[in-house]
């Protein structure tokens, strides 16, 4: 036996993992901590040895000065904070209305298949594309929206230019794909509910909503687990939408934590601010990582 | 089933069930209805603001002509292909090799690498951006195409090695002691054992992977700066400004930029919702 073979089994997660392992912490472990390292500091994104032309260090350590700054003098922060809260709590919506959906349309009618991909197929649309879509839906000289609110003798309503409607605009836009998701979960649970408890509901007189709250939404419980999961998640990374339809306009008032960072570090060269409101989102986010990784290993054990 | 089918209701509920749903679907799609009849109207048509009519004088290629001559479309769309692909086989790769591992060795630090890739995979992108980019720039990938493509390999790796290696786990077990036991090198069961049994998982990640690539946007402004790399959804944004109020223009734009991804979901759409669902039914 040579040595390869003899020691294969406890060689082999070493090259079978190395490739993966090895890119990941480049680019995606070594980030997050470099960022944080980052946050701690004031930086132009110059070289880090040089000096900039008024004699100050390109690179220097600040400590906690750029937290402090965003919870006590940076009004915009707080602004970004609450539209994040409000992306979370209102694209939540999109799970009960992908839920009636899925409903309404689990039937077994001719075409039915052809209709439920009609009405999937807006998730796969990407959020510039949907983005530019409803810019134009709320444009109020050329957009439909426009034309409805005239055929009920309504003044057009500048959407995306009203600094308290603007945010909201742009979730309206998310819920497009966000609810075609939450139906794609929906209908796969459903095929899953099992018949006899749905039979046994019906001869003890269970019905309508009784019927759903009782026997079939505890069974659609793991699709409903997932869509709050990927919501939650898709409301703390929203940017694509809020960049192509408002650049977190009107004068910031569509920011969210995403944007302000981007915009920190990439347009006003404050990389070290940017880094500290990046890492806070982070922190926000590690709830949720945390949660979900102590559920996965929950039962993992329980399934040994 | 539930709810109660729709056959066991008299003929009326059948039909009014029916007009509602296509009545629903209608409402549903009215903005990509409207996006498709206004990639095909002329200027003129477009300012007189005519949405739903069905366009009089139709201007179809003239238009997607013009959003591939003057708008650079074409480079862009290439540029989406050439980040996307490579991108889709190199995470297959990668996550395979080690799901299969995580599903199948034992060795100390196995949980401790899954969290690893799975947490990675919630990460917001923001904490990564600025390291990324340095490291783009120091390596001299910042503005290539191979930049993005390793980036984005990195990323996704996180989440399709926690599919596979959940995928692979599921398959029996004696199989690999099996073959392990008539001397086959590890290698060779990843080879002819594993990879043919996961096709299906990889078709299903295979498609989703397309999509994300194809439709990430964020990446490509932090990492690319030019027209030759730019992808489409970068080059859409920015073509936008120049077409202002050719909303016959931006339309054919977005359909050519949308296009891929739906193609592929209508052709393998079995395979996307096996992709997209896993866990959903049991979790």
């Amino acid at each position: 036996m040579t040595f390869w073979e003899r020691n294969q089994l406890k060689l082999a997660p070493f090259f079978f993992l190395a490739p993966a392992i090895l890119i990941f912490l480049i680019y995606v472990i070594y980030p997050i901590i470099d960022s944080i390292w980052v946050s701690f500091h004031e930086w132009n994104g110059m070289d880090k040895s040089n000096l900039k032309p008024d004699g100050t260090p390109n690179w220097k350590w600040v400590g906690f000065k750029h937290y402090i700054m965003l919870f006590t003098d940076d009004e915009e922060f707080y602004v970004s904070l609450f539209n994040n809260i409000r992306w979370l709590i209102f694209s939540l919506l999109a799970i009960p209305i992908g839920l009636s959906l899925a409903l309404f349309v689990n039937q077994n009618i001719t075409g039915m298949r052809y209709i439920k991909s009609l009405f999937y197929f807006p998730f796969v649309i990407n959020a510039v594309v949907i983005g530019v879509i409803f810019t134009w839906f709320y444009n109020p000289r050329y957009g439909a929206l426009t034309l409805v609110l005239g055929f009920f003798g309504l003044d057009p309503i500048p959407f995306l230019a009203d600094e308290n409607l603007a945010t909201y605009g742009i979730i309206i836009a998310s819920f497009f794909p966000g609810i075609a998701y939450t139906m794609i979960l929906y209908i796969t649970g459903l095929t899953g509910v099992n018949r006899e408890m749905i039979e046994a509901g019906r001869i003890d007189g269970a019905s309508g909503f009784t019927m759903l709250w009782h026997v079939v939404l505890p069974q659609l419980k793991p699709a409903t687990l997932i869509a709050v999961v990927v919501t939650i998640v898709g409301s703390l990374r929203s940017f694509d939408l809020i960049a192509v339809m408002t650049a977190g306009g009107p004068w910031g008032s569509s920011e969210v934590l995403a944007y302000k960072m981007y915009q920190e570090s990439l347009f006003n060269y404050r990389m070290g601010y940017g880094a500290a409101i990046a890492t806070i989102l982070f922190l926000i986010m590690d709830i949720y990582i945390a949660w979900f990784l102590y559920r996965l290993f929950k039962s993992e054990k329980t399934e040994k | 089933m539930f709810p109660t089918p729709i056959q066991n209701y008299s003929l009326k509920v059948n039909i009014a069930y029916r007009l509602l749903l296509l009545l629903t679907l209608v409402v549903w799609l009215l903005p990509l209805i409207a996006v498709m009849l206004t990639s095909m109207r002329t200027f003129e048509d477009v300012l007189a603001g005519n949405y739903w009519t069905f366009p009089e004088e139709t201007a179809l290629i003239s238009n997607y002509t013009a959003v591939f001559e003057g708008g650079k479309m074409g480079r862009f769309f290439l540029n989406s292909l050439i980040i996307t692909l490579p991108t889709v086989f190199g995470t297959l790769f990668l996550s395979s090799l080690a799901g299969y591992s995580l599903a199948m060795h034992r060795f100390k630090l196995n949980l401790l690498v899954f969290a690893m890739f799975i947490a990675g995979n919630f990460v917001p992108f923001q904490i990564l951006m600025i390291p990324v980019r340095n490291i783009s720039i120091e390596m001299g990938m910042y503005n290539t195409h191979i930049g993005l493509i390793i980036f984005h390999i990195a990323f996704q790796t996180g989440f399709c090695t926690f599919f596979l290696r959940n995928f692979i786990k599921a398959l029996p077990f004696e199989l690999i002691e099996a073959a392990r036991a008539d001397g086959a090198t590890e290698w060779i069961i990843y080879r002819k054992i594993i990879l043919p049994l996961i096709i299906p998982a990889l078709a299903a990640l295979g498609v989703l992977e397309f999509t994300f690539i194809w439709n990430d946007y964020f990446w490509a402004l932090v990492l690319t700066q030019g027209d030759s790399v730019k992808p489409i959804t970068v080059g859409l944004d920015a073509l936008r400004g120049q077409w202002t109020t050719s909303w016959n223009l931006v339309s054919a734009g977005s359909v050519v930029a949308a296009l891929p991804p739906v193609i592929m979901f209508f052709i393998l759409q079995k395979q996307f919702i096996h992709g997209l669902t896993f866990g959903a039914v049991k979790g």
